[in-house]
């Protein structure tokens, strides 16, 4: 399988392996009087694998939706590709190479796998309407390119069968797949996985490590992950980001991270001091 | 039995016609989970500017044509801009009271920029019976009436095109199965709903010329939605050929109901029949025809 992206020439990308991509700083993201996230700082390098963990209701989630500008914290800025701001928009994010998944798989349930994938392509596709309403000439030539590219992802999360099936029928793993597919037709440089193993069996999360740590290393893609499953964390990740009611507990090594207290009693459930 | 195939035709015909005023329902409702009351009003208002634009400036339809489809695009625009990015994220029933609003807002600028007396609308399109179906088929055929057939037809087969073959038809479908998801990969939301916004007028441009030939531009016009609501509960309220195909079971029941069950209990089944066929249907289909099955998890 030839790699569709070369690292190098990963769109408006000037960020070198291992130097910082994304940084978030100081934020602080509340919902009335209840405080989603509270003052948290850590960066993402470029090339990595970085998971974020905590308990239930830790603001993992919200973190994300952060980065990605589904929400716009009250403080802390975000630096992306050596930019700050004070928040992203969900447009920006996705047009400067941030696509993500989520954690209740978020799918077009009435389109086909294909057509779902095609999606993500969309951003790239800059022929003018009119040719695309004849559907014919520049503007079918670039639908097929395209969709070459789409083939390869297809052929890479080995989805091939399911090309044609309205995805509202398919079975849940398959649906986090075709999400994952999704996200990869966009070409990231970032790619946020909410919970990309959650209600799957071991084989399941066996290929989903896999297609995990491929992108990674084909592609050059740096992630960004949620997950529980403490196993695949330590396998997967390269550094290791640990927040609890809000805030940030930890961060570091994985083989750090599991032998911090804090962390061991925060999924114990040890009792909050305030 | 010729009288009977002359029924269910220009019953036909007039469900064409609802089918018309359907569309723009389901287009809006489709994409944006709003159900646009001011649909009915969209006709009215549009059909207005086509006839005011022609009476005071002289120039000829076409022309007037393209300029009302700018205004409908303005319109659309500014209802996403001073309406609807206020009310993200309400409830349906928030957004359908706005709608509402809207409705009466339109239909007073209208009065208000053209008048509101009848405006006869006359661009040359073809009336009375067409012979030649009177002299080869011995049966009655109002001209107008197949002139919309075929302008349904093409706008359908174009809508049908627009949403199934192009990226930004692609997006539109993609709005309306997921917000989120939509949005995470760049879709922008508010062009999305400029677009709809802007089709759906289009659209009921369309249906205002096609009433307003019928019966000319009043305010009645507005009026005419009632009467695709029937349509979408038969149809499906997400479905484009739903809106067509409830449109012409309600056409041709109403006219063979009218002509055939009449009689019998003192006649004007014509006014209460497509309710009651809707009546029934709730009953046993509540999401219409072609809508999506709605599955509640208990």
């Amino acid at each position: 399988m030839n790699a569709f992206v070369e690292p190098a020439t990963m769109p408006g990308s000037g960020v070198a392996k291992g130097e910082v991509l994304l940084s978030v700083a100081n934020v602080s993201l509340a919902f009335g009087g209840v405080k989603a996230i509270t003052n948290i700082s850590f960066d993402i390098r470029k090339g990595e694998i970085r998971a974020i963990i905590g308990p239930n209701g830790a603001g993992k989630t919200s973190m994300l939706n952060v980065i990605n500008g589904f929400y716009h914290p009250q403080e802390g800025t975000i630096t992306w590709r050596g930019k700050a701001r004070r928040k992203m928009k969900p447009y920006e994010a996705a047009s400067h190479g941030i696509a993500r998944t989520f954690q209740n798989v978020a799918l077009f349930k009435g389109m086909t796998t294909l057509d779902n994938i095609m999606t993500g392509r969309g951003l790239s596709m800059k022929k003018n309407f009119l040719w695309q309403c004849l559907h014919w000439g520049p503007a079918l030539k670039e639908e097929i390119d395209h969709r070459h590219r789409v083939e390869e992802i297809i052929d890479f999360l080995e989805i091939q069968a399911i090309r044609k099936t309205p995805v509202g029928r398919l079975p849940y793993g398959l649906q986090k797949r075709v999400e994952l597919a999704r996200a990869l037709a966009m070409e990231p440089e970032l790619l946020l996985l909410d919970e990309p193993m959650a209600g799957m069996n071991l084989e399941e999360k066996e290929d989903m490590s896999r297609f995990i740590l491929d992108v990674n290393q084909q592609f050059g893609t740096t992630i960004a992950l949620i997950e529980h499953d403490m196993g695949v964390v330590m396998d997967l990740s390269d550094r290791v980001v640990v927040l609890d009611y809000g805030r940030k507990i930890a961060d570091g090594m994985p083989e750090d991270v599991q032998k911090n207290q804090d962390v061991i009693d925060a999924y114990l459930g040890v009792p909050h001091e305030e | 039995m010729l009288f009977f195939i002359e029924t269910v035709l220009s019953g036909l015909m007039a469900g064409v016609m609802y089918s018309l005023v359907a569309l723009g329902f389901v287009l809006i409702f489709k994409a944006s989970g709003i159900f646009n009351f001011a649909q009915g009003v969209f006709c009215l208002f549009a059909a207005l500017t086509f006839v005011g634009i022609m009476e005071k400036t002289g120039v000829p339809w076409p022309v007037s044509f393209v300029l009302t489809v700018g205004v409908m695009i303005a319109l659309a625009w500014a209802i996403e801009r001073f309406l609807l990015s206020h009310l993200v994220n309400q409830e349906p029933i928030i957004l359908f009271m706005a709608t509402i609003g809207l409705a009466y807002f339109l239909e007073g600028l209208g009065d208000l920029m053209w008048g509101s007396d009848v405006k006869p609308l006359d661009i040359g399109l073809p009336s009375g019976a067409s012979d030649w179906m009177l002299d080869t088929f011995d049966i009655y055929v109002e001209k107008l009436e197949v002139v919309a057939a075929v302008v349904a037809a093409a706008l359908v087969t174009g809508l049908a095109v627009f949403f199934q073959k192009t990226r930004i038809g692609r997006a539109l479908r993609a709005v309306a199965d997921d917000h989120q998801a939509a949005l995470s990969v760049g879709i922008s939301l508010r062009t999305i709903w400029v677009i709809v916004w802007s089709v759906a007028g289009i659209v009921a441009l369309v249906a205002g010329i096609m009433w307003g030939a019928k019966s000319g531009v009043q305010f009645s016009l507005s009026l005419i939605a009632l009467k695709a609501l029937p349509v979408l509960i038969l149809g499906g309220f997400t479905s484009i050929p739903g809106a067509i195909v409830g449109g012409l079971i309600i056409g041709v029941g109403e006219k063979v109901a009218e002509i055939y069950l009449g009689p019998f209990v003192g006649g004007a089944i014509e006014n209460w029949f497509a309710y009651m066929l809707a009546l029934a249907f709730l009953l046993v289909r509540p999401q219409g025809l072609f809508g999506e099955r709605i599955i509640e998890r208990v």
